[in-house]
């Protein structure tokens, strides 16, 4: 991105970061913690979005579903589906916490990619809470569930005895590493494709002043639909990439001896 | 990154910290939120639908099974009854026919006995034709006995003698 702005000249005028700017909802003034900003029109507008599916479509509980009760029952089988295969019965203990992560994510994520919309899950403030809040949650458990042999998941009892000092220190830093990674991935996926696709944007902009009859319009705008087919499909692969990564966390913290 | 300071955003916007207070509230709020719907509504209610779609499909399937058992139970009775239907009809063929088989006898003794009578009577009359016939003969024979002998010896002729020669032959 560095390279977009450096590129920046009296005709480039782009700023594919402003989309991620944060500011208060009414007035100009200061951006307190309790400030309604578009953070919170947004979080409000999944959760709006979240009541809509789950719970007014699936509100007739048909045994012969509607077309929205379908696609509820379809998220709720395939996060319960994941926690099992994952983590096996005893990891649908945390099925509702799981549920929430993913639902509040895929449709943060997804709203995200409306024109003129924020997009929250490209903050790392917000992915970083999601990420640490279930790595403390997980080891906080797998002591609680383990004791001392929670350990073990850094001692490595296939590998060779000499191996093992230098496998847990490797484990160790990976472990500690993975808040970083689960938040990283999920925010910079979401600003990259978001900030390519105002950066295209403006090139057509620019081309549509530039050539006659505007005709060089057509080549971003084709790139714009390339990018966004490409990003509907990210936003959704990343909310499910958090949510199985958390699955796996937890099977650590379940069953620490694998 | 930071050092571009044109247009609205300074830097990236996600490392402005003055606004992550903000964020990590509004996201709280919001999550909480959430799984307060999610554990409340939308698992209890999901979960109860699945389940219950569960059991009405079993019951089809099992409500299935009871009917196929009642059709299977329907073609053997009517197998059995089939049997029974030609089991019976077979005993009342033999019954006409061991019917029909002593009128045929009665019938057939009565004609044996029709017959019979009539074959004695007719023996009777053939015998009085046989009986009437030799004695013809007899006559006959004595007659031409007597003629005979009386043109080759009438010195000799003897009607006793004749009589007793010719019945002597006729016996041999």
């Amino acid at each position: 991105m560095a390279a977009e702005e450096h590129a920046e000249g009296a005709t480039l005028n782009i700023h594919p970061m402003d989309q991620f700017q944060i500011h208060s909802l009414f007035g100009d003034g200061p951006v307190h913690w309790y400030t309604p900003t578009n953070v919170t029109l947004w979080l409000f507008i999944a959760v709006a979005a979240i009541v809509l599916l789950m719970v007014i479509a699936t509100r007739g509980r048909n045994v012969v579903p509607s077309r929205g009760q379908s696609v509820a029952e379809m998220i709720y089988s395939f996060v319960r589906g994941m926690i099992v295969d994952i983590t096996g019965e005893g990891g649908l203990k945390y099925f509702p916490y799981i549920m929430t992560l993913f639902l509040l994510i895929l449709f943060t994520n997804v709203l995200g990619l409306l024109p003129y919309s924020f997009t929250v899950t490209s903050h790392i403030a917000v992915t970083g809470v999601l990420a640490m809040a279930v790595f403390t949650a997980v080891t906080l458990l797998g002591f609680i569930k383990n004791g001392t042999k929670f350990l073990k998941i850094f001692w490595i009892s296939e590998a060779p005895l000499v191996l093992r000092p230098i496998l847990a220190i490797i484990e160790i830093i990976s472990y500690f590493v993975r808040p970083v990674s689960h938040s990283i991935r999920l925010a910079g996926n979401m600003m990259a494709g978001h900030a390519v696709i105002k950066v295209f944007a403006g090139f057509a902009a620019v081309l549509a002043a530039g050539t006659p009859l505007g005709v060089g319009l057509v080549a971003p705008i084709v790139a714009i639909m390339a990018v966004y087919g490409l990003e509907l499909l990210v936003v959704v692969i990343q909310a499910y990439v958090f949510t199985i990564l958390t699955c796996v966390y937890l099977n650590d913290a379940l069953h620490p001896g694998h | 990154m930071a050092s571009e300071t044109s247009g609205e955003a300074v830097g990236m916007p996600q490392l402005d910290f003055s606004t992550f207070p903000n964020q990590i509230f509004w996201l709280v709020v919001s999550l909480v939120v959430v799984y307060f719907i999610v554990s409340k509504v939308i698992l209890p209610r999901i979960g109860g639908v699945l389940e219950e779609r569960h059991s009405v499909i079993s019951d089809y399937i099992s409500q299935a099974a009871d009917f196929k058992k009642q059709a299977e139970q329907a073609e053997a009775d009517y197998e059995a009854a089939l049997a029974q239907a030609r089991g019976e009809a077979q005993a009342i063929a033999a019954e006409t026919k061991a019917e029909i088989q002593v009128e045929l006898n009665k019938a057939v003794a009565k004609a044996d006995a029709e017959i019979a009578a009539k074959t004695a009577e007719s023996e009777k009359a053939i015998a009085v034709v046989r009986e009437s016939a030799v004695e013809n003969v007899r006559e006959v024979a004595l007659a031409t006995t007597a003629g005979i002998v009386a043109a080759l010896m009438p010195s000799v002729s003897d009607d006793a003698a004749v009589k007793k020669a010719v019945t002597a032959r006729m016996k041999g």
